[in-house]
């Protein structure tokens, strides 16, 4: 491990990153290389030495980077350029999130929202009655479990065909590549009444070739959310796999040499060599995928009509949306959106502390 | 080394090839059986023997489409949404993104971890209070409260993913600008725009999908005024749960997943080597 590694670093000083380069274009050349080999070189340390390893690397970049450009202080330029989207930001995002803890705090049902009865503080009122009911439990297990499961197929379909992309030729490849962006570019409506439309029990091409006869896939809870599944893991695969095939891209082709030459397997070789080296990217696409999976709404909206019979596909970004505009309880219904808020925030601060911990300058 | 190198890479290559090509197929198979059916006639589509190729293509579904719900209209609707929405947090995005990579000013690091962490706000979870605010402003069943919150939502990763393109347009050329008597404005629209212009379509493609793709905003704030619905809820019209017109849906899906389709595979390149960049700084 310790001597690929050591190899490894030889070549990327010497070649300065050229594969990173051609696959990167505009990018600034060699920035892959540079961070794989920091992510490469910490896991077998101890965290404090790999902090310190880092922190030295930063520095130097710095150094570097304060060599050739320079930033400049523009007094009130840079506020300039920044107003049009602070005001957007402010108006549309932040002031938004404020109203939304608000209202979680009210009382707030149709009434109030035509204006008939005045809007009542309730304190903590609407999580009370959130937290004591058991459909929100269930709800916001199915949630996790079910962003869990696609977060986990898309990032080992994800990878798999990037390793995949790397050992096939010029066709395969563009195929592959084809077949994925279209796959990326398809609108999730779309991508949901398609995908219906394949697993329909009638006219469906599916059941036909699996020969299930009118078997219902929306019916059950578990297969319903299969279904919907298949669809996410459909549309949010290329993601993952074009990221990291650029990063794949950007290791020396010497060190995967090395380490087959030595007889590792191509799982021994993602695991000790690739995985290492490509942390950050991984850890990038893992955080991306959850935010992502996390608040999918409408492959399950549209996929078991609203959350399936009885409710048994619901998410939270359903359920809220059902007490808010179907059951006009917008109080409720905030006070969803304020415990998923927390909880993407939660995922969010890990991923700053990770990338903080990967030397990351801003 | 050469003819080594060549033995280690062919290794297991016809398997590793064929199974590329196998998934391709796979992964394309239901946007081929989304164009399929929406040329298949009415009877093929609802034959409990789908077949994977069609004799008589047929315009019907199509007709059936635009003739029906003034399906051109909320084409037109929802290209005007996204262009607007594109546009606007391009030109934003920019400025934000010079701003905060050309210059060093205090809460600099600050500003850049807030527009990372609004990138993780669940924008589903704001319809409640969006949908008050487009209320009091005036902007329910109009296409302004689809445009607002796109703009804003598509900001932070625009400007997250143009920081790596402005940084690459070399310092040394803002200099010799600044020498040659360029104003700080001519600098910006005259060499550093047309410069950072690529990347700024590359990252273009994401606010143009989200507001493409835009499902619950238009469901929600479009709410009387069916003239300013946009495309995903027209297709909704054809698709009922009970008795979906199936060669509809597929019709309608075909004609709004082209555009997108389209704008990828143009900026295709861009978009990874963006993507590369916007991961890796």
């Amino acid at each position: 491990m310790s001597r690929v590694n050591d190899h490894h670093t030889e070549t990327t000083d010497t070649d300065g990153g050229g594969a990173a380069g051609a696959s990167a274009g505009v990018v600034p050349e060699g920035s892959v290389a540079v961070r794989a080999r920091q992510g490469g070189g910490s896991p077998g340390r101890t965290p404090g030495k790999g902090d310190r390893g880092n922190r030295s690397g930063r520095t130097g970049s710095r150094r570097a980077a304060s060599g050739t450009s320079p930033l400049v202080s523009g007094g009130w330029t840079p506020w300039l350029y920044l107003a049009p989207a602070l005001v957007v930001l402010g108006g549309l995002l932040v002031y938004p999130i404020y109203q939304l803890g608000l209202i979680s705090f009210f009382q707030y049902t149709q009434a109030q929202v035509s204006g008939g009865e005045p809007a009542t503080f309730e304190g903590f009122g609407n999580y009370a009655e959130l937290f004591g009911d058991p459909q929100f439990w269930q709800v916001l297990l199915a949630t996790v479990l079910f962003a869990a499961a696609c977060v986990v197929s898309t990032l080992a379909v994800g990878c798999a065909l990037a390793v995949l992309l790397t050992r096939v030729r010029a066709v395969p490849r563009l195929a592959l590549m084809l077949a994925a962006l279209g796959a990326w570019a398809t609108p999730a409506v779309t991508g949901s009444t398609v995908w219906l439309f394949l697993f329909d029990p009638d006219f469906g091409p599916v059941n036909r070739m699996l020969g299930l006869g009118d078997h219902s896939w929306t019916y059950g809870r578990l297969s319903a959310f299969f279904l919907v599944l298949l669809e996410v893991v459909w549309c949010s695969f290329p993601f993952v796999m074009v990221t990291v095939y650029a990063g794949i891209r950007a290791v020396p082709g010497e060190v995967l040499e090395a380490a087959s030459l030595d007889g590792a397997s191509q799982w021994r070789i993602w695991r000790s060599v690739l995985a290492p080296m490509l942390r950050p990217i991984l850890v990038v696409v893992t955080i991306q995928s959850v935010i992502w999976d996390f608040k999918v709404f409408t492959q399950i909206y549209v996929m078991t009509n609203g959350g399936g019979i009885a409710g048994q596909n619901l998410v939270l970004n359903v359920y809220a949306y059902q007490q808010a505009f179907a059951s006009s309880q917008y109080g409720l219904g905030s006070a969803i959106g304020v415990v998923m808020l927390l909880i993407l925030l939660a995922v969010t601060s890990v991923y700053l502390r990770l990338l903080r911990r990967q030397g990351e300058e801003l | 080394m050469n003819p080594l190198r060549a033995r280690v890479r062919r290794r297991g290559r016809p398997a590793a090839e064929a199974s590329a090509l196998l998934i391709a197929a796979v992964v394309a198979f239901p946007l081929y059986w989304m164009v399929l059916s929406a040329f298949k006639p009415a009877g093929e589509i609802e034959s409990s023997e789908p077949r994977p190729w069609t004799l008589a293509p047929s315009l019907d579904s199509f007709r059936r489409v635009f003739g029906q719900q003034e399906f051109g209209r909320y084409f037109l609707n929802s290209l005007l949404v996204a262009g607007c929405v594109v546009i606007a947090s391009a030109l934003i995005a920019f400025l934000a993104a010079t701003a905060v990579t050309r210059f060093r000013f205090r809460l600099r690091t600050t500003l850049l971890i807030m527009f990372l962490v609004a990138q993780m706000v669940p924008v589903e979870a704001l319809t409640i209070p969006l949908f008050f605010l487009m209320r009091d402003a005036g902007q329910l069943n109009t296409l302004g409260s689809l445009v607002l919150p796109h703009i804003a939502f598509s900001l932070p990763f625009a400007i997250w993913m143009l920081r790596g393109f402005v940084k690459a347009v070399p310092e040394a050329l803002e200099e010799a600008a600044y020498i040659d008597g360029a104003s700080r404005a001519r600098f910006l629209w005259q060499i550093l725009f047309p410069l950072v212009l690529p990347g700024l379509v590359a990252t273009s493609v994401f606010s143009f999908i989200s507001a493409w793709n835009d499902f619950l905003f238009a469901k929600s704030f479009i709410i009387s005024d069916t003239s300013q619905s946009t495309l995903p809820m027209a297709l909704l019209v054809f698709y009922k749960p009970d008795d979906p017109d199936w060669g509809g849906v597929m019709a309608a899906s075909t004609v709004m997943t082209i555009p997108v389709l389209v704008f990828f595979v143009l900026v295709q390149r861009r978009l990874v080597s963006g993507l590369g960049g916007a991961v890796k700084d």
